[in-house]
This record gives C-alpha cells, structure tokens and sequence, in this order.
C-alpha cells in the first residue's frame, strides 16, 4: 500500500510539474531565479543521492563496498564510458570487494 | 554519456514524412534527408536509455516494488532520474515523503522544458497531452537542436516515440532480470543507482561553481544523516544546496 501511494503521488505529481510549463505563463519560468534554480536542483540532489546511497545504510555512515564500486563509475565517467559500462563497472567492483571483504 | 553509435537496423519508428507539416516549399529530397537524419539520431538517443531502464529495472525489483508497479513508473511517471531517485530512497529506507518528494524536485526541470517546448510549438488538443506525457531532457534537446532547421516537431515526436518504446520494453526485461538476480549487496546492485546518478550529474558540472555546489550538497547530505529521518538528508542536500548557490551567486 505504501508503495502503491509512493508510486502513484510521484507519478501525478511529475505530470502536472510537466503540464505547469505549458500552462504557467513563460516569462515566469523563464525568470533569471526560477531558471537558476530548476537548473540547479537536479544538479544538488544527484549529488545528495550519490553520497547519501553509497555512504550511508539507514542513519549510520559506512564505507562499505560501494564506495570502491562507486570510485569506479567516477573513473569511468571520466573517461567518457557509455553508461553502461559505467553501471555494470561499478557493480562488478562492488560485488568483487564484497566477496573479498564481506 | 551516451552509448553512442548503437543503431538498431529494421527497427522502424514508422512514422512517415506526412507527419511534418511545415516545409512543403522545400525539396522533397532535402526533407527526405532531413528526416531521415532525425530518425536515425532518434534512434540512437532511444538506444542510449536501454541501459537506464535496464538498471532501473533491475534496481527496482531488489526494492520490492511489483512488476505493475514498475511499469507503471516507466508508463506514467516517465523521467528516468525522478524513478531512479524514487526507488533509490525508498530502498534506503526513506520515509514516504522524502522519496515522493526527491522525485518531484527532480522532476521541476521538466516544467522548464515545457515552457520551452510549448514557446516552440505550441502543441493544440490531444497532442498536447501526449507532448505533456513526452516531455523530457531528450525529447527538448532533439527540439530545440532542430528548430533553426525547422524540425522542431518532426524531431519531438521520432525521439519521444523512440524513447518510450525503447524504455518501456528495457524497464520489464531490467525487472525480468532482477528477479534472477541475488541480494544487491553480492551483486553489487546496490551501486547502480549511485553509478547511475554519476553519469546524470557529470554532464551537469557546467563550471566550478556548479561542482563547487555539488559537492557542498553531497557533504550536506552526509553531515545530517545522523540526526535527521532516514531519506531527508538527500531533501536537505538538495535544497540547501540550491540555497547556497543563490547565496553566493548575488
């Protein structure tokens, strides 16, 4: 059940963010400030997702597997990796320094 | 960040010329390859989500989502990082509103390209809804690249049909997939999620100001798992973040 609210309040809620530019008037999200930030936000809350699912487990901070899995995908980006050797780099190394270290 | 190159060959998008309106003063040849030249770079782009949704997929199932439930992500909410963020937090154990409202933050950039898109071509009737369903990163990049050529539509619509389709079918093989697999841990799936949103961000970092944000976010994010409910840190990351880069900004 909760998953189902989750879902379906995501799921509503991002089309009616889709259908707001085509009906709010533009000049007011073409603003200098609404702009920065809807350019900014995804940029801040990947970063909070990265550091959050690969450093944390519940409340506890933990430097487990993921972070060697996830210093990969960094090289890998770097080095202009299609995504999927990115995702499947990291899982690998992770998977790897969890069967060494479990 | 594309696997770029890939084309399918046979597959057809089967839309046909009929569907561009503007340019009937131009040469039938000149539209023929323009067109065609659209398709295939909208092929190329519906091949460059496979990945995604095939790791969304997979993800998903490790976070006891329902294979309806999934697809209905990919059907309905339809914007890879807002699922992506979704599932993420909510398979850390985040509370039910810090997983929504991840999603929907991520989602606000979409309502920036939709006041792009509708500037561009001001969809009527039901293609405006289907345009609403449609608009995301990759469908407003292939528009705005072709609107000095005068495509704009043309090249909307090939890459909106190509996306969808291509991440819809990768999302239930991912999920297919993931019900095979292990525990994430000892498949190391509990990284691509992290993994993923490397690859989102990377393109991102326009700047030092921009990586400067981001990584005062991430440390944000981190400092305050301790004291905060599981799932809001990636919440306070996010909108500090915003916040401090308004701050600075001035």
């Amino acid at each position: 059940m909760r998953l189902w609210i989750a879902v379906i309040v995501a799921s509503a809620g991002c089309a009616v963010l889709k259908l707001a530019g085509y009906v709010v008037p533009a000049r007011f999200l073409e603003s200098a400030i609404a702009k920065r930030v809807l350019e900014a936000l995804p940029v801040t809350l990947l970063s909070s997702l990265i550091a959050v699912s690969t450093f944390a487990t519940g409340s506890h901070l933990l430097l487990d597997s993921r972070g060697a899995g996830l210093a990969v995908a960094f090289v890998l980006v770097a080095i202009r990796a299609p995504f999927l050797v990115v995702v499947v780099g990291a899982c690998v190394t992770a998977a790897g320094v969890h069967a060494l270290y479990p | 960040m594309r696997s770029a190159g890939a084309r399918i060959a046979g597959l057809s998008l089967g839309l046909h010329a009929s569907m561009a309106a503007p340019h009937d003063d131009q040469p039938s040849e000149l539209r023929a390859t323009a067109h065609r030249r659209i398709r295939n770079r909208a092929l190329t782009i519906g091949v460059s989500v496979v990945p995604f949704g095939l790791s969304f997929g997979a993800v998903s199932v490790e976070t006891h989502l329902s294979l309806v439930q999934i697809c209905l992500l990919s059907l309905v909410l339809f914007s890879g990082a807002s699922q992506f963020a979704l599932v993420s937090v909510i398979s850390g154990g985040g509370a039910l509103f810090s997983a929504v409202g991840t999603a929907l933050l991520l989602g606000t950039r979409n309502g920036l390209y939709a006041a792009r898109i509708n500037a561009l071509l001001r969809p009527k009737g039901w293609r405006r809804i289907v345009m609403v369903q449609t608009t995301i990163d990759e469908t407003t990049a292939m528009a705005v690249a072709e609107a000095s050529n005068g495509y704009a539509a043309w090249a909307f619509w090939a890459t909106a049909l190509s996306v969808y389709v291509l991440w819809n079918l990768s999302t239930i093989v991912g999920a297919l997939a993931g019900n095979a697999l292990g525990s994430p841990a000892s498949t190391g799936l509990d990284v691509a999620g992290p993994a993923a949103f490397v690859a989102l961000l990377a393109p991102r970092l326009t700047g030092a100001r921009m990586r400067l944000t981001a990584l005062a976010s991430g440390a944000i994010a981190l400092a305050t798992v301790p004291f905060v409910p599981v799932g809001a840190p990636i919440l306070l990351g996010g909108l500090l973040g915003v916040a401090l880069l308004l701050a600075f900004s001035r």
